[in-house]
């Protein structure tokens, strides 16, 4: 095309003075194109005009676009005469229309930007970020207490109880994540038992290696697997799900339709977590248990039944009850948090963002949290 | 000014569009002149929207030609340079989520010219002013506009780069009459002061009779007729008959 911008004839301005007039001749096609390079001279020319009577002279003007009429009003425009009517030598086709539109539509003077400072700023946004994290926990603390009350309010009345829900959400978010949560117990199981298989035979104290493992796997890492894929996995979905529902007013119809949010999504969602992770941690715990009894076997050549008697001996049963029992209170923390954040989505896309990464982010932090303080509790107990 | 002396701006011929075995377009032809404001109508599910997009090459068609500008807006390579020559206000906005009314409106500039950030930042100030939108507005979040504002942000955005053609889709939808009717008007004053050209996909029965030279209706899989409106309003076909002649168009008619 022979019309394209890119091809333009070069712009220059010259300037007359005429007694107290000072006459501008702008030459060219004044588009948006052309004036990266002629901006800065524009600027320099502004404090000569300052004060004296400005006359454009468009004879020789080529095309003109906004832009182009914005700069050159911008040149004789100052802070104490904010608009003006151009005066003008010569007629142009559009000139004269775009610079008084481009006049009407400009704000001279801006206000300067607050100053700010430095350290100021650091001190605000910290105490604020502290403010918001202890806010966070205490409606955290207070979403709980609401669950409860609906949690009994449906136990008295446990034909409100959503069977369907609390099924579906067990499938997908429970039966689903199952393989994951078990291949990736087998590896964390394996890799304890590498490390435990280096290091004491050393010691020639290598057959401990049993020992390392089914303690490992039993309080810690079966549990804390499940946790943290609970966490990764449906915990977001959880929150995205929610989340979209609140964008397209899906709770907003709930609401006025009379049904509890609570009852009908942030129940059911709970109460399937909490069914559904010592399942998945005692599975966990068995893929773990399977991967380092595999290492073992394979690289101190303790064989399975060796493996198994050896377990028997000198690991007691009240460490399995020990990692299984905070399975429910991680699935409980894990799906109160999700469903809160989906709830707090607003009307944007990018408040769903922020809140999915809130929700993981704030599950993994309350999951190892509660796993330092059963730890505490079960030393007090000597368990 | 008889058609046949108009530069034309939009070239439509032999347009195909079709999903599946559903067809939604078949032969459609359909010229858009320059410094014209063309009403696009039809009833739901004739494919307007679906013309929008093949026109912008968001779409490609199953068969036919478009030029836009001369710009042959099926081919990447050719459609390139476009940008900057048209601007669309899509039905919701569009706009970025992510940042504010200023930098949408800056983004264009940012990546089609090399101004310096500080004219950069005026014009877009100043395009902001033109859409009608308080300079306050610039340092808000899409989200927390109303729709109407909304709207006009995206304009300010359309507007960003003094295209010659525009596209609206549903400019008017989901404002309220007052608003709407400014809006009409904001978009008349703009197409007279900056010689644009526009295409614009509507419902709205007082936008067709306020700013539109022509009406383009969609029935039947083509353009059933392309008119000044008082001749589309002598049309026989049933839909339109029914379209402009039913208790709301009398109204919007003034009638």
């Amino acid at each position: 095309m022979k019309t394209n911008r890119h091809d333009s004839k070069p712009i220059d301005i010259s300037v007359q003075r005429e007694g107290g007039r000072v006459i501008l001749i702008p030459v060219g096609d004044w588009v948006a194109d052309n004036l990266a390079k002629m901006d800065k001279r524009l600027r320099e020319m502004e404090a000569q005009i300052d004060g004296n009577e400005a006359v454009f002279d468009v004879r020789n003007l080529g095309r003109i676009d906004l832009a182009g009429a914005f700069v050159l009003g911008r040149t004789v425009r100052s802070c104490s005469r904010p608009h003006m009517d151009f005066t003008y030598i010569g007629e142009h086709r559009v000139a004269q229309r775009l610079m008084a539109e481009a006049d009407a539509n400009s704000e001279v003077c801006p206000a300067p930007p607050a100053p700010h400072n430095l350290w100021h700023l650091i001190l605000v946004r910290s105490g604020r970020a502290v403010m918001r994290a202890l806010n966070e926990g205490v409606e955290t603390a207070a979403f709980l207490g609401q669950l409860l009350s609906t949690f009994w309010r449906v136990l008295t009345h446990p034909r409100r109880i959503r069977w369907n829900a609390i099924i579906n959400v067990a499938e997908e978010a429970g039966v689903n994540a199952l393989p994951i949560i078990a291949l990736l117990a087998f590896f964390i199981g394996a890799v304890v038992a590498f490390l435990g298989a280096n290091l004491l035979e050393r010691f020639g104290a290598s057959l401990f290696t049993v020992d390392l493992v089914a303690l490992a796997v039993l309080r810690e890492f079966g549990v804390m697997m499940m946790a943290l894929i609970l966490a990764g996995r449906s915990n977001s979905a959880f929150t995205a799900h929610i989340g979209a529902m609140k964008m397209r007013q899906e709770i907003d119809a709930m609401q006025v339709l009379g049904m509890d949010t609570f009852e009908v999504l942030v129940l059911p969602r709970v109460i399937a977590c909490i069914i559904m992770a010592p399942i998945l941690s005692f599975a966990a715990t068995m893929a773990g248990l399977v991967g380092g009894g595999l290492v073992t076997w394979a690289v101190l050549d303790v064989s399975p039944t060796l493996f198994v008697t050896r377990m028997q001996e000198n690991v007691p049963l009240i460490h399995f009850w020990v990692g299984i029992a905070k399975a429910p209170v991680f699935a409980l923390a894990i799906s109160l948090i999700g469903c809160r954040q989906g709830l707090l989505v607003e009307g944007n896309v990018q408040s769903l963002g922020e809140r999915t990464t809130a929700s993981v982010v704030q599950a993994l932090f309350t999951v190892i949290f509660i796993d330092a303080v059963f730890a505490m509790i079960y030393l007090e107990l000597d368990w | 000014m008889s058609d046949a002396q108009r530069e034309t701006v939009i070239e439509v011929r032999n347009l195909t569009n079709a999903f599946g075995p559903h067809v939604v377009h078949q032969n459609l032809n359909l010229d858009v002149y320059r410094g014209e404001v063309l009403g696009l109508v039809g009833g739901s599910g004739t494919g307007k929207s679906v013309l929008m997009n093949t026109i912008l090459g968001l779409r490609s068609p199953q068969g036919g030609s478009i030029h836009v500008l001369g710009h042959d807006t099926q081919r990447a390579s050719s459609r390139r340079g476009l940008e900057s020559r048209w601007g669309v206000l899509f039905q919701n906005g569009a706009l970025f989520s992510s940042l504010t009314v200023k930098e949408n409106v800056l983004l264009p500039l940012r990546e089609h010219t090399r101004l310096s950030e500080k004219l950069m930042s005026e014009l877009a100030d100043m395009k902001i002013n033109l859409a009608g939108l308080e300079a306050a507005a610039g340092a808000k979040k899409p989200s927390e506009l109303s729709g109407g504002m909304l709207k006009r942000a995206a304009l300010a955005r359309a507007l960003a780069l003094d295209p010659e053609l525009l596209f609206f889709d549903e400019p008017t939808s989901g404002l309220d009459p007052i608003s709407a009717a400014a809006f009409d008007d904001l978009v008349a004053d703009l197409q007279s002061t900056l010689d644009l050209t526009v295409f614009m996909v509507t419902h709205d029965l007082d936008s067709l009779y306020a700013i539109c030279d022509r009406i383009a209706v969609l029935a039947d899989k083509k353009v059933e007729i392309v008119a000044p409106l008082e001749e589309v309003l002598k049309s026989e076909h049933p839909w339109i008959r029914s379209y402009f002649h039913g208790k709301r168009s009398r109204a919007a008619a003034g009638g």
